[in-house]
């Protein structure tokens, strides 16, 4: 029996962003099983599965870090990730999540959840939800990140190509596919 | 043109031997001659002041970088417009320009018609490696045709010069030092109060990020129109 060539460990993480990074991950479309070919994917809100493995070797973040539970989770995914790349403006440098930046968390959650509440005015919820920090961070403002991809979501196009730049072990040229805000 | 008593210099550019009028700026032989120098506050028809540092270059026997805006060309001076040093600096030049204040470009008017945006890519800035200021600055939106919005501004003065220099309003100003400069109308009041203002839109089609706008723009929406600039220029010359 021959063996195939081990797999790349896979995985990608959603902290503060739309889930549009993710969704133009997906719109990779069939190229996602020339991908499939070469990588497990072990960890991912696309996949049921609770705990961040021991060991990855790329993973793929969405999102800004914008509580307790991101700031958590990009903590214990750095620790055991070979090579973290930050996808989407978010990750990049805050983008939209960090817009609340300039007026501090006490006042915001107010806004939403007195003045602007409709129903239950004034519960602000703090059972079973993780703490806002009072600064959203771009990833590489609390972890080294190796790889960023700007792009608000980067197009299918961008994700695939640095994706295949990365897992042949070259240096993507970023800047070649994708800026801010494209 | 007019007649000039300038004489002619012979230099180098990266290695290229030219020639230009002693009243000329590294600047403009270079762009003459094909040779690009990445430019903000810089625009052609307004006096350049070299305040952005963008088109920064090495003279050798200088140890100092100098602005090519603003520097003018000396017989046999030797000039490097690009070098892993220089880009070292424009990289972080940019990159303070996105720390300083709030430029989100995927929520913004001129995304993708952007300078700033525009030179980050070119210089392959893929994130920015200073933390953001996160200062509380204000938005105009007292005019009835513009707004300004502080957020998006880096102070490359553009406004202040069009207005002045070619409207001869000089409705715009730069207030304060350093990180806390802004640019007002007046004496700091509200735009839409200002009584020298001509509301030609000069300024908004001048401005190279989304500080200055028309009304009612969505994401994306805001095109400058700076065609005008050139013409102005000449008709002014021809005057003379």
């Amino acid at each position: 029996m021959t063996t195939a060539p081990a797999k790349v460990s896979f995985a990608t993480i959603w902290l503060d962003g739309c889930s549009g990074c993710h969704m133009s991950f997906l719109d990779i479309d069939h190229r996602l099983l020339d991908l499939a070919e070469r990588i497990d994917l072990v960890h991912s809100p696309l996949v049921d599965h609770k705990d961040y493995p021991d060991h990855v070797d790329v993973c793929l973040i969405e999102g800004s870090v914008s509580n307790l539970d991101d700031l958590k989770k990009i903590l214990k995914v750095r620790k055991h990730t070979s090579t973290l790349i930050a996808l989407g403006d978010c990750a990049v440098h805050g983008n939209i999540p960090s817009m609340r930046n300039r007026f501090p968390v006490e006042k915001i959650l107010r806004r939403a959840f007195e003045e602007n509440a409709q129903v239950n005015a004034g519960q602000i919820p703090d059972d079973n939800v993780p703490a806002l920090l009072q600064t959203v961070l771009p990833v590489h403002e609390v972890v080294p990140v190796d790889v960023h991809i700007p792009g608000c979501p980067p197009s299918a196009d961008t994700i695939f190509a640095i994706l295949s730049d990365v897992l042949d072990g070259k240096s993507p040229d970023v800047s070649s596919y994708t800026r801010f805000g494209k | 043109m007019r007649p000039s008593n300038a004489s002619i210099k012979t230099f180098k550019i990266n290695g290229r031997d030219l020639s230009g009028r002693s009243n000329e700026t590294i600047l403009q032989v270079a762009r003459d001659n094909g040779i690009e120098i990445p430019t903000l506050c810089y625009l052609e028809g307004l006096t350049p002041v070299g305040a952005c540092r963008m088109c920064m270059v090495e003279i050798e026997g200088s140890s100092k970088l100098h602005a090519a805006c603003v520097t003018q060309v000396r017989e046999g001076m030797v000039v490097r417009t690009d070098s892993e040093r220089l880009r070292k600096y424009r990289r972080m030049v940019v990159e303070l320009m996105f720390s300083e204040r709030e430029h989100i470009c995927a929520v913004c008017v001129s995304n993708g018609h952007c300078e700033l945006q525009m030179l980050a890519e070119q210089l392959g800035i893929t994130h920015i490696r200073y933390p953001r200021l996160e200062q509380k600055l204000s938005v105009d939106a007292s005019h009835d045709r513009f707004i300004q919005d502080d957020n998006r501004c880096v102070l490359c003065g553009r406004c202040v010069r069009v207005c002045g220099e070619i409207e001869s309003a000089h409705t715009w100003d730069i207030m304060g030092r350093g990180v806390s400069s802004r640019v007002i109308t007046d004496l700091d009041q509200p735009w839409g109060d200002s009584e020298t203002c001509t509301r030609c839109g000069k300024c908004v089609h001048v401005c190279p990020t989304g500080a200055l706008i028309e009304r009612g723009m969505s994401v994306a929406e805001m095109l400058k129109r700076r065609q005008f600039l050139p013409y102005l220029t000449i008709m002014r010359e021809e005057d003379r």
